[in-house]
This record gives C-alpha cells, structure tokens and sequence, in this order.
C-alpha cells in the first residue's frame, strides 16, 4: 500500500493544456507557412525558422537573466515567432526580424511579466515596431513567384541584390490592381503569410471546429469591415466587387483569425469578444480609407488590446441567480 | 427551453449492468456518530454491550441531526474518536460482528398517520440526502415555505456512478411509492423525475411505472455534467432559480435524491432504518467493478478486497464520483450514509499549474455563468467586496471550470478559498 494523494475535487482534467493549444494555433497556420514558401520561395521558410528560433531563444534567456522558471515549452513563444514571420516581407534582413521578435519576446511580453500578463499582442506589437523602425525595407515588397530563375543563394539573399530590387510591387492594398481569384489564393505581393486568404481560411475553420477560437471575433471582425466598406462602396458608388477586395488583401485575414483571437490580450467574455471584433473592423477601415497608411491592421489589433481590460470590466457575465442590484438595470 | 449548462465528461458506467450484491459481514465495523450535516450524535451504547440489526447505537436532541444505528449484530469494542472530512472530530463506535445478522426487536413498521408522524419516522429512520450531501431529510422535508413540487434527483452526472441507476431499474416501484408517500404526507401537487438521457433503460421503466399517475412526470436531461446540482437540476427541470441565498423551498421545490425517496417506500414498509446502502465499487484499480450493498462503518478495505482491487497500486482513494468526491484519507476510513461510491485510482493526478491565459474556458463552463479570472484576481487582492460582486458565493464547487483549465489552476479551490475569505469578513 502506497500513501494516498488527498487532494481537493475535481480529481479528473481535461486533456487540453496550453502546450497543446499553441501547438494548435501553430498546426493551423501551416497551410498559411506553405502557400508563403510556395509563392515567396525558401526565403520565407528562412524567416520563419529564424524569427521562432530567435523568439524561443529571447523567452529563455530573459526567464534566466530574470531568475524566473523556463517556460518555453508552452510553445507560446514559438507561435510569436511563426506570427511575426508570417507578417514581414520576405526580404526583410534577419537582422531586422531578429529585432522585432526579441522586442515582441523580451519588451512586450516578458517586461509585463511573461504568458498571460502582457497587454499587447507581441507578435503585432514587434510588427508594429518594425515598421516604424524599417518603414523602407518593411513595405519592400517582392512579386509572387520572384525566386524563379534565381540562384540558391540569391533566394536567401535579402535587399542590396539589385536582381530583387528590380522585382519589387507595391502590395495590391496600396496599389488596388490585383485579381479577386489572386487575392483568394495568394498569388500577389505581401507579408509572405498574410498572402493567401484560402490558406488562412483553412487554418482559421479548423481552429473553430477544435475549439480552441470563438468564431464570434472573425465574424465580428470581417462582418464590421464588410458592412462599412459595403456602405462606402454604395455611398461613393464604386464597384461591389470592392467590398470582397477590401476583406482579402492586407492581413485582415490573418488578423481576424489568429491575432485578434489571442485570448491573453482580448476580452474573455463572448459578449467582449464581439465587441472586440467590431472596434477591429471599425478601426481597420477608418485607416485604410482616411489615414495616410495603406494597412490598418496590426494597429487596429493594437488599439483595441490597450482597451481589451475595459471591455472586459463592462461585459462581466450575470451569473444566474444573481440579485439584481436596487439601482441597477435588468 | 434553455438549461443551464456544463462540460460533457466521459461517463465511464462500467458498472450499469452489475446488479447489486452483498458485501459478506465484514469482521468490524466503525460507526461515526456523525454521518450527516450538522450536529453529531452521542454514542446511546457501552463498550460490551451487544447490538443487533436496526439497533439506535448513537442519537441527539439537536434538530439538524438524525440518529445513528447499527447495521450488524455483534458486540462493541471500542468507543473512539473519528477525524471528519472537515477536521471535527466526533465519537466513533466499534463493533465486532458475530454474523448472525439478527434483527433488533426495534425495528417495527412506522405508524404514520399524518404529516408530524410522518416527518417523526422519517427522523427515527436515520435517513440522509443519499446523493452526497448528507443533509438530513427530516429537515428537508419540513420547509416552513409551502412546497408545490417534488423534485426527484436521478441524474446522476457524476462518472462512474450507477448506484442510484441501479436502484431505479432493480426497484422501480420502491422509487414511485417512496415519491407517492412524501407527496402524500407533504401534500405536494406535482413530482417531476430528472433523469440524464444516457439511462434509456431507467427512462423507459420509470415512464412506464408512472403512467398511472398524471402527478408524477420524467423528465429527460441531456447528459452535461453537473446536471444533478440541486439549483441546475431545478432550472432544467422546472426553470425556476433559486437565487442567492435562497433554499430550493423559496422557489416550492423539494430535490430529494431517488435512492433517498426509494429508502422512504422501504422504511415506512419496514421499519429497518438506514444501516446500509447500495455504493459503486470502481477506479482503474479495481478489477471487478461492481455495485454491493455494504453496511454502515464497513472499512473501505473490505469494500476494495470484495472488488478484487489492486491495494497495493492505488495511490487515490475517493469517496463519490471524480467530480466532487472526497479523497479517503485511510483505507480503514468507513463508509458513510453518504457515500454513493467507492473509487480506487492508480493515479493521482496533481498536474503543475501555471499562468492564466484568459481564454475563458472557465466562464463558459460554469452553469452559472461566474467568472473565475476575476475571482482569482479578487481573491488575490483580498478585496471583499469585489468577491461579493463577482457572487462568488452562488459557486457550488462542482469543479468544471477546474476540470477544463487548460493551464491546470486550481480554479474550484480558489473559489472555495474566496469563499471562506467572504464569510469571515462577513463575521466581523
């Protein structure tokens, strides 16, 4: 006879675990990391090995210097490196990228005090970062299928190649002259993960159905957004095919299904989660159609985080049975 | 309709088809004065006295108690003191048992003539809520508030269990006499039977007994743990809530458990009070699972050596269902009026927990809709009154949101611990 283990109830777990959500989130971005070596080349596969290797290494290496127990085996510090990958272009110099994940890694998440503390999306906020840091070499965009004809090591070669300065396209949000069939599948210039909405699409669906995300955000999210350009299009009387092009170029889809769904930095509540949405689609439009940059975002993401903690306190749940307060409304 | 919800568990009923045996006379057994809530009883017997089946070895005069009798013949030979599972102790009686069984000249047919008689034999009966609770049904079925219906618990939501499933299908007229009996000495109009969907069998004989009687109707609960908590069983059934602070009587219910009420068709026929019970013998250690009738203050060991257990590899021992059991602590510990299980576990899992991910899983598996996060954060700045907005004392401790924790917290017992910091506030 052993000891017995005494121990509060319940004395059976669920089989989920945080490991296992992140390395959901990472299984369904694959299809967004093929379709991004497929049209960016082995460039793109570069980037993504190099940014999670950098962010799982910086999550290390501040847990040590910060004498905090390691947790990089959660793997959430892996997905900030895919999702930061996903949103560069594919030239980007790894030096740069190697910046941002370890400004995503070390300043926004574990600064806050590491998984589940930080109040920003780290991967957006690293994004972000570098965009405002690299604004020349982050909106150099290369063409679909650029690599052909190039040698091995021009494929892993970034900027000061002239052969690929040559190639570079203004992303179809800023230029608008993409096809709609393109635009669905990927084939146009880009953040090499942020490219094809059928891969992203694939991801998002299988995320749902496993339950790891609510559908409530996308749905709020590309609903928002739908609606008004919707309403701009018929106000300004462009063409219907507009709206479509408005939800499948930049990274809406990325956004709406894996950055606006972290669940550390949005509400937790469905209620806040759809308002949550609504702000994202709001903001994303405001800034395409009336600021001066053509992507919107990564910083309507960013902006509705910072208000994530108020959403959360005026969408609190009425738990059943509850007594209504005497002054309050039912 | 809209019914409160839960999480689905695997139900792991190894046992439905196990039809109830009896334990052989175990060589002692330890009697604690207090197998229900509130005050326990003082021991009525003397070391060497002899005792025989249905004899009253333990009694009070507190209201919220119930006597105490034996369940074998045989002589006492200790009177020792028995660590509860909330820390009190109370008096615990031993007695070495001779085998014969024979039945104590006290066990006479009840005379039940009206309500008073009624509620009396039902005190002299030693009987408690069966389900778990042990609360003392002669106290339940007294509401000072008028009652209107009967609200019979056969869910049971709980993995493992099937002693309740096992009563209803081996007596079911023992389960619709019991259910007439209290509605006739209580005057209840209505009786509705909750039953989970996962039990086509009890469904289909308990329908089948009642349809001779319009005031007794079954009810078919979908199969979502904790369907059998008293205030979700009451909203899926009648939609009514009970509110803060309230008992099921403010809103005209009675929830009895459906062993319970079978035990009242037995008693008022009988007179045996209630010295044994049917429990589920089960767990990855048990190699036998079955279902036996055991009575009072049998050691757990017995128990575990009838279903050919693997004692030696169990490392968890519980006292009920996964969910909201109570963890033995000895292997002699003795099983109580309570206990609808026994379950033998060759893991004891205390999985590492680490940092909330706010992913709300434990706000969407709450029946009633609390949120744990804000709790944890509340409870952790010792702020009592944002506690007491977060109603954190509606949470009933079923233990979902613990259970789907993807980060392994323990969510249920922060929420107890909360309480408790509630309540003392709330004494000062």
């Amino acid at each position: 006879m052993q000891l017995l283990t005494v121990s509060p109830s319940p004395h059976i777990r669920s089989s989920m675990s945080t490991q296992k959500i992140m390395g959901l989130v990472i299984l369904a971005l694959l299809p967004a990391m093929i379709s991004s070596v497929i049209v960016f080349g082995i460039r793109a596969l570069l980037l993504i090995v190099f940014c999670t290797a950098v962010c799982v290494l910086s999550e290390f290496v501040c847990q040590k210097l910060m004498k905090k127990e390691t947790t990089v085996q959660d793997g959430s510090a892996a997905l900030t490196g895919v999702l930061l990958a996903l949103n560069l272009p594919a030239t980007l110099p790894l030096w740069e990228a190697a910046i941002g994940c370890i400004f995503a890694i070390a300043v926004v998440k574990q600064l806050f005090g590491g998984l589940g503390c930080n109040f920003a999306n780290p991967a957006i906020t690293g994004r972000v970062f570098l965009l405002l840091s690299f604004a020349g070499d982050m909106t150099t965009w290369v063409k679909p299928f650029y690599y052909k004809g190039l040698s091995f090591g021009e494929m892993l070669s970034s900027n000061g190649n002239n052969a690929i300065d040559a190639l570079t396209s203004a992303t179809p949000l800023a230029s608008g002259d993409a096809g709609l069939l393109d635009l669905f599948i990927g084939n146009v210039g880009g953040c090499i993960g942020e490219t094809s909405a059928l891969a992203l699409l694939v991801g998002g669906i299988f995320l749902i159905a496993m339950g790891i995300i609510s559908a409530s955000t996308p749905i709020a999210y590309l609903g928002s957004l739908g609606v008004l350009s919707l309403l701009h299009t018929l106000i300004s009387g462009g063409e219907m095919s507009s709206v479509l092009y408005t939800l499948l170029s930049g990274g809406v889809m990325l956004g709406a299904f894996f950055m606006a769904t972290d669940y550390v930095t949005t509400p937790i509540t469905t209620k806040g989660k759809i308002i949550f949405g609504i702000g994202c689609g709001i903001l994303t439009f405001v800034i395409r159609e009336f600021a001066s940059m053509p992507e919107g975002c990564s910083f309507s993401i960013l902006l509705m985080n910072l208000l994530t903690p108020y959403i959360d306190r005026f969408t609190m749940t009425k738990p059943v049975g509850a007594k209504v307060q005497e002054k309050g409304e039912n | 309709m809209k019914r409160l919800g839960g999480v689905k568990l695997s139900h792991h009923k190894n046992t439905e088809n196990c039809s109830s045996q009896k334990l052989p006379v175990p060589e002692k057994v330890r009697i604690p004065m207090s197998m229900h809530i509130g005050a326990p009883c003082s021991p009525v017997v003397k070391i060497k006295d002899i005792v025989q089946v249905g004899q009253k070895i333990g009694d009070t005069d507190a209201f919220m108690a119930v006597p105490i009798h034996s369940g074998v013949s045989g002589t006492v030979t200790a009177i020792s003191d028995y660590r509860m599972s909330n820390g009190r102790t109370c008096k615990m009686v031993e007695i070495t048992t001779d085998g014969e069984q024979s039945v104590s000249p006290e066990v006479k047919v009840p005379e039940v003539t009206d309500k008073d008689s009624f509620l009396k034999a039902i005190r002299q009966s030693g009987l408690v809520g069966m389900g778990g609770a042990s609360f003392p049904a002669c106290v339940k079925l007294a509401p000072k508030q008028s009652v209107d219906t009967l609200c019979i618990n056969a869910a049971e939501c709980e993995p493992y269990i099937t002693s309740d499933y096992r009563q209803m299908v081996e007596a079911p007229d023992e389960v619709i006499d019991g259910v007439r009996q209290v509605m006739k000495w209580l005057s209840i109009k209505q009786c509705i039977i909750g039953i989970e969907s996962n039990k086509p069998e009890a469904i289909r004989i308990l329908k089948e007994k009642a349809s001779s009687y319009p005031e007794i109707k079954i009810s078919v609960l979908p199969c979502t743990y904790p369907q059998g908590a008293e205030k979700v069983l009451i909203y899926n059934t009648l939609g009514r809530i009970v509110m803060e602070g309230q008992l099921p009587a403010d809103q005209g219910v009675i929830v009895m458990n459906v062993s319970s009420v079978a035990f009242v068709s037995r008693y008022l026929k009988t007179g045996m009070p209630m010295v044994q019970r049917m429990l589920t013998v089960d767990g990855d250690a048990i190699k036998n699972p079955c279902n036996v009738i055991v009575p009072m203050g049998t050691p757990v060991a017995d128990v575990l050596n009838f279903a050919e257990c693997e004692i030696d590899k169990v490392k968890k021992l519980l006292y009920g269902g996964p969910m909201m059991g109570m963890s033995i602590q000895d292997i002699n510990d003795p099983v109580l009026k309570a206990n609808n299980a026994i379950l033998a576990m060759k893991k004891s899992q205390s999985p590492k927990s680490s940092a909330c991910i706010h992913c709300g899983r434990c706000i969407q598996a709450c029946p009633l809709d609390l949120m744990p996060p804000q709790i944890c954060k509340a409870y952790e700045g010792k702020d009592v009154e944002a506690l007491q907005k977060l109603k954190v004392m509606l949470c009933m401790n079923c233990g979902c949101c613990t259970y789907v924790c993807p980060a392994k917290r323990p969510v249920a017992e922060t929420n107890q611990f909360a309480k408790a910091m509630v309540m003392a506030s709330a004494k000062k």
